[in-house]
């Protein structure tokens, strides 16, 4: 066998052993969006209904609380990076990453210290090999997450808000994640978790309106109190299941991509295989033709 | 402002449990039981684990067991809102 021939079959094994892989990966993405899916839709009715009783208080009442009023002057701001545990998806780490440094730079810019809270290892690997100092890092299930993780998110960066800025707290919180759209749009989206910025569905009060009288049982600070991290909770599990649905949409993306590669690649070296076969066959026979017509030249 | 009736939605942590128009609703807080009626001021409750009563706007009723949340009302928007609830026949 020729040596080019050899070579081209090798290249088309090497690229028929890629594809088994991302062909695979492809199907165990797409088969886990659903369930990632239908889990977010589960979810989303208590995230919305926790945040709309949040901004319902904030709108229409003026209690002091931390979960309600701006702090007068912001000196330390955290982000919240969600991107994922594994590559091979894409862009959609760096896509969370780059949208988190465009805010850290406009926070800076502001005047405003950031510290940055990270899940996902890819997120840990971005700033580790940068030599920069997260506050906290979670890794491990980014792409199946549970509501352990979640609190445990939660008590973290409550803590910090709690804290004061000279302490080492924080007064602002971001989190940056990709929402999940649908099967082939997922867009990093920053979110203003606290203090709070008001959502929609509750109507802004005009300025003649009075405030209506709201209502505390037991009392406001005790409710508000009690809200305050049940908010932050549904707010980060939220994120984190739309963060894990987009990775699995995004992987099956990139890895359907890499598959159709890997048939082109195999189709171009088939052919290039083929020609090269050809070419030594004919080489052959015009040698043997050669060799007889110099024999039968001899007689 | 008593309107028709009141939007009641119970949503525990990984699912909607019920929602759709309401005549009363009646809690239990942490202070004791409360019954909301349309054109109930807003308010902000801690739940007490107990049983929430909803009488529907056909005059049906459901009981659903709620645990470790509140109850947010406001423009005859009920929501009972707990880590845990479920329809309890």
């Amino acid at each position: 066998m020729g040596a080019q021939l050899r070579v081209y079959r090798q290249k088309i094994r090497s690229a028929q052993t890629t594809k088994k892989i991302t062909r695979a990966m492809e199907l165990i993405s797409a088969s886990r969006i659903q369930k990632a899916q239908a889990r977010v839709a589960a979810a989303t009715p208590y995230s919305r209904a926790v945040t709309r009783a949040v901004s319902a208080v904030a709108t229409y009442t003026n209690i002091s609380h931390v979960l309600t009023t701006e702090p007068a002057k912001v000196e330390r701001a955290a982000i919240v990076i969600f991107a994922s545990d594994r590559g091979l998806a894409g862009a959609f780490s760096s896509q969370v990453l780059r949208e988190a440094e465009q805010l850290a730079e406009l926070l800076r810019s502001e005047g405003k210290d950031v510290a940055y809270f990270l899940v996902g290892r890819k997120a840990n690997a971005y700033f580790s090999f940068r030599r920069r100092t997260p506050e906290r890092v979670w890794t491990g299930g980014t792409d199946a997450p549970v509501f352990e993780t979640a609190r445990e998110i939660g008590e973290a960066i409550l803590e910090s808000f709690l804290r004061d800025a000279s302490e080492g707290g924080v007064d602002e919180i971001h989190i940056v994640y990709n929402r999940f759209v649908n099967m082939v749009s997922q867009v990093p989206e920053v979110v203003r978790v606290l203090p709070l910025e008001i959502v929609d569905g509750v109507e802004e009060p005009g300025d003649t309106d009075v405030l209506p009288l709201y209502e505390f049982e037991p009392d406001a600070d005790k409710v508000l109190d009690a809200l305050l991290p049940v908010y932050i909770e549904s707010r980060i599990y939220n994120a984190m299941l739309q963060s894990a649905a987009s990775e699995h949409a995004s992987r099956q993306r990139a890895m359907k991509s890499a598959s159709d590669n890997a048939d082109k690649l195999i189709r171009e070296y088939t052919r290039l295989a083929n020609n090269a076969r050809q070419s030594e066959i004919t080489q052959q026979i015009s040698e043997i033709v050669g060799g007889a017509d110099a024999l039968s030249d001899a007689k | 402002m008593a309107a028709a009736g009141l939007r009641v939605s119970v949503v525990s942590a990984d699912k909607d449990v019920w929602s759709g128009e309401a005549s009363m609703v009646v809690a239990k807080t942490v202070e004791g039981e409360i019954g909301i009626l349309p054109g109930h001021e807003p308010m902000l409750a801690i739940l007490a684990s107990g049983n929430v009563r909803v009488t529907t706007a056909d005059g049906s009723k459901i009981t659903a067991n709620a645990e470790g949340g509140f109850l947010s009302v406001e423009n005859n928007n009920v929501s009972v809102v707990a880590s845990a609830a479920e329809i309890v026949e």
